[in-house]
C-alpha cells in the first residue's frame, strides 16, 4: 500500500522536476535565439532624403535604404496610362496603380524581386525592361509592369512600395 | 594499498600506462588493425578514407585561412586578395580549400553512389546511412556558408537567393529570415555569423563522421556482392591489407588533386566572385557551385515559389527514407538485373539535372530539368518500392569465398 503512495508522489517529483527543467532550459534558450534578430543599431538605420529634381522623364535612379536598393522613376505620360489601363482580372497580385503611388509620376519602389531577392534590370535606359515594360529580374526570369506588379513569372507579389514622402517638390524622404 | 595489478598486453610500458587507464590503444587495434574487411571490396570502399582525409585537409586549410581572413563586409574581398597575393603561399591555401572543398563533394558523391549500388543502406546498416545524409546535409551548409566569405558577387547574391528560400514558408518565413541574416538584406552581421558557423560547422562533421564510422563497425563493412560476412575466411584484416589498399588511393587522388590546384586552380571557379559584392547590381547570371546544382535545377523547375522550395528539400530530405522505400531483400545490384540499370539512369539523370542547374532557366534546359525532376521522384517513389514486383534476382552466392572458387577452375 505504502508503495502506491510513494509512487503517485514519485511521479509527481519526476513530473514537476522535467517541467521546471524545461522551462528554465527553454528560458535560458530565448536570449540565445534573440540575439541573432536585428540589433537597436540596425533597426536604427531610418530614413533616406533624395533629391529628384535632375530626374528627367522617363529615367529612374536607384538609392540606398537600409542596405537595400529603392528604385525611384519618373514615369512616362505612356507608361502611366500602361499601368492605370490594366485589368485587375489579369494581375497576379491585384493592386490598382493609384494605390502603389502619391504622385502619378513618380513610383518609389523597393528594387527587390519578391521571389528570391534579385535586383531586377530596367533602370538603366540599355537595360532589358521585361516583357510589360517595367522591370526584369534575371534570376529566374519575372516580370514586372511600369507600376511595379508582377506579370509574369515565379515571383508571387508586386515589388513592395517603401513608406517614403515627399518633403517639397524636389525631395523625398524614404523611412 | 595497490589496486589490481597493471595488465602487461605491449612491449611498450608507455602503451601500457596509457590503455589501463584508457582502453584506447586496443579500440584503435580492434577497429583499424584486426577489423575484418570483406576480401572482395574493390577501390569504391577507399572513397571513405579519402573523405575524411579531405576533412581534415580542409580543416587545416581552413584554420590558416582564418587567420588572415576578416570577416567584415568592408574588408572580408581585400582580406582574400592579400591571402592570394601578400601572404606566404596564401594562394596555395586557398586554392587548396576551394578546390578541396570541390573535390569533397566529388568523393562524398562516388561515395553515396557506392552506398546505392552496392545496398549498403539496407539491413542492418540503416542507421549508418542516416548519419551519412546528415554529414551530407552539413557538408552542403558549410560550403554554402564558406561560399559567402570571400564576399564576391556571386558570394552576396548567392546568399541572398538562398536564405530567401526560406522566406516562402507561410507566416513564419519572412520572420525567419531576418532572424538567419540579423538584418533585413544580406550583411556585416551576416558575414559575421556566416565565418562563426562556417569555422564550427567542420568540427561538427567531424563528430558525426566518428559516429558514422563506428556504426560501420559493428556490423562490418558491405561488399560488392552485398551478402553477409560468413567465417573468418570471407575477410582479410584492416591492417596490412586496406590500409595500404587506401595509401595507394589516397596517392592517386593526391596526384589529381594537385593537378588541378597548381594548373587549373580556377577551373571550378566562378569568375563573377572576383568582383567585390555589390547590394545594388544582381550579376546577370547567377549560379550556385556546381556541386548543388542538382538541387537548383529542381527549385527552378516548378513555376511557384512555395513549391519550388518544398521539392528542393524533399529531393534531400527523401535520402533519409531509402533503407524503407527499398522493399528487395538483395542488397547489390549485380545481382538485380533491371534496378542496376534504373540506378545506373539515375546517376546519369543526377548528373544531368547538375548541368542544366548551371545554365539559364529557360527553353529546352527547363524542359530537361523538368523531365529529370520526375525522374528523380519517380525513382524514389516508385522504381525503388516496387520493382522487386517485377524484378527476379540472380541466385546469390553462398558466400563471399565461394565468389572465388570457380575463378580458379
Ligand atoms: C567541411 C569542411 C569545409 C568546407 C566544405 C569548406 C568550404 C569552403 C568554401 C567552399 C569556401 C569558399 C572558397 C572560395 O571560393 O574562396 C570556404 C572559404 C573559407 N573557409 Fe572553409 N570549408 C571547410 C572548413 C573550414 C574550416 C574548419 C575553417 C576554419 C576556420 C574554414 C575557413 C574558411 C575561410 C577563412 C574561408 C574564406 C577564405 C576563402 O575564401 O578562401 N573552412 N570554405
Ligand atoms: S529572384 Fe527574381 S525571379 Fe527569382
Amino acid at each position: 500500500m505504502a508503495e502506491v503512495k510513494n509512487n503517485k508522489r514519485r511521479s509527481f517529483l519526476q513530473l514537476s522536476t522535467i517541467s521546471l527543467g524545461a522551462i528554465g532550459t527553454a528560458g535560458f534558450i530565448w536570449p540565445f535565439l534573440k540575439s541573432m534578430n536585428p540589433a537597436e543599431d540596425t533597426l536604427a538605420l531610418g530614413s533616406t532624403e533624395v533629391n529628384i529634381a535632375d530626374i528627367e522623364e522617363g529615367q529612374g535612379i536607384t538609392v540606398k535604404w537600409r542596405g537595400k536598393p529603392v528604385f525611384i522613376r519618373k514615369r512616362t505620360q505612356k507608361e502611366i496610362s500602361e499601368a492605370k489601363a490594366v485589368k485587375l482580372e489579369d494581375l497576379k497580385d491585384p493592386a490598382i496603380d493609384d494605390d502603389r503611388v502619391k504622385k502619378d509620376e513618380w513610383l518609389v519602389l523597393v528594387g527587390i524581386c519578391t521571389h528570391l531577392g534579385c535586383v531586377p534590370l530596367g533602370q538603366k535606359i540599355t537595360d532589358m525592361k521585361g516583357e510589360y515594360n517595367g522591370w526584369y529580374c534575371p534570376c529566374h526570369g519575372s516580370h514586372y509592369d511600369s507600376s511595379g506588379r508582377i506579370r509574369k513569372g515565379p515571383a508571387p507579389t508586386n515589388l513592395a512600395v517603401p513608406p517614403y514622402s515627399f518633403i517639397n517638390d524636389t525631395t523625398i524622404k524614404i523611412g | 594499498m595497490s589496486g589490481p595489478a597493471e595488465p602487461k598486453k605491449y612491449k611498450n610500458p608507455v602503451l601500457n600506462w596509457i590503455e589501463f587507464r584508457l582502453p584506447i590503444i586496443s579500440y584503435f587495434e580492434r577497429e583499424y588493425g584486426d577489423y575484418p574487411m570483406p576480401k572482395n571490396c574493390n577501390y569504391f570502399w577507399s572513397f571513405g578514407a579519402l573523405a575524411t582525409i579531405i576533412l581534415v585537409v580542409m580543416i587545416v586549410s581552413g584554420i590558416f585561412l582564418a587567420m588572415n581572413y576578416t570577416p567584415h563586409t568592408d574588408m572580408a574581398f581585400a582580406s582574400v586578395e592579400r591571402i592570394m597575393r601578400d601572404v606566404n603561399y596564401g594562394w596555395l591555401l586557398r586554392y587548396i580549400h576551394s578546390n578541396g572543398a570541390a573535390f569533397f563533394f566529388i568523393v562524398i558523391y562516388i561515395h553515396i553512389l557506392r552506398g546505392m549500388y552496392y545496398g549498403s543502406y539496407k539491413y542492418p546498416r540503416e542507421l549508418n546511412w542516416i548519419l551519412g545524409v546528415f554529414i551530407y546535409l552539413l557538408m552542403m551548409a558549410t560550403s554554402f556558408l564558406g561560399y559567402t566569405l570571400p564576399w564576391g558577387q556571386m558570394s552576396y547574391w548567392g546568399a541572398t537567393v538562398i536564405t530567401n528560400l526560406f522566406s516562402a514558408i507561410p507566416i513564419i518565413g519572412e520572420g525567419l529570415k531576418t532572424w538567419l541574416l540579423g538584418d533585413y538584406t544580406v550583411g556585416n552581421a551576416t558575414l559575421n555569423r556566416f565565418f562563426a558557423l562556417h569555422y564550427v560547422l567542420p568540427f561538427v562533421i567531424f563528430g558525426v563522421v566518428a559516429l558514422h564510422v563506428a556504426a560501420v563497425h559493428v556490423h562490418g563493412s558491405n561488399n560488392p556482392a552485398g551478402i553477409d560476412i560468413k567465417s573468418k575466411g570471407d575477410t582479410v584484416t584492416f591492417f596490412p591489407y586496406m590500409l595500404f589498399k587506401d595509401a595507394l588511393a589516397v596517392c592517386a587522388f593526391g596526384v589529381l588533386i594537385s593537378a588541378v590546384i597548381f594548373f587549373g586552380p580556377n577551373l571550378m571557379a566562378e569568375v563573377d566572385n572576383y568582383i567585390p559584392a555589390d547590394p545594388l547590381v544582381t550579376p546577370a547570371h547567377i549560379v550556385p557551385n556546381w556541386y548543388l546544382a542538382p538541387f537548383y535545377a529542381i527549385l527552378r523547375a516548378v513555376p511557384d515559389k512555395l513549391g519550388g522550395v518544398l521539392l528542393m528539400f524533399g529531393a534531400i530530405a527523401i535520402l533519409f527514407f531509402l533503407p524503407w522505400l527499398d522493399r528487395s531483400k538483395v542488397r547489390s545490384c549485380n545481382y538485380r538485373p533491371m534496378y542496376k540499370w534504373f540506378m545506373m539512369l539515375f546517376f546519369v539523370n543526377f548528373f544531368i539535372l547538375g548541368y542544366v542547374g548551371l545554365k539559364p532557366a529557360e527553353g529546352l534546359y527547363l524542359l530537361i530539368a523538368r523531365l529529370g525532376l520526375i525522374y528523380y521522384f519517380g525513382f524514389f517513389l516508385i522504381i525503388t518500392p516496387f520493382i522487386n514486383w517485377i524484378e527476379k534476382p540472380k541466385t546469390l552466392p553462398a558466400s563471399i569465398s565461394d565468389i572465388y572458387l570457380g575463378m580458379n577452375k
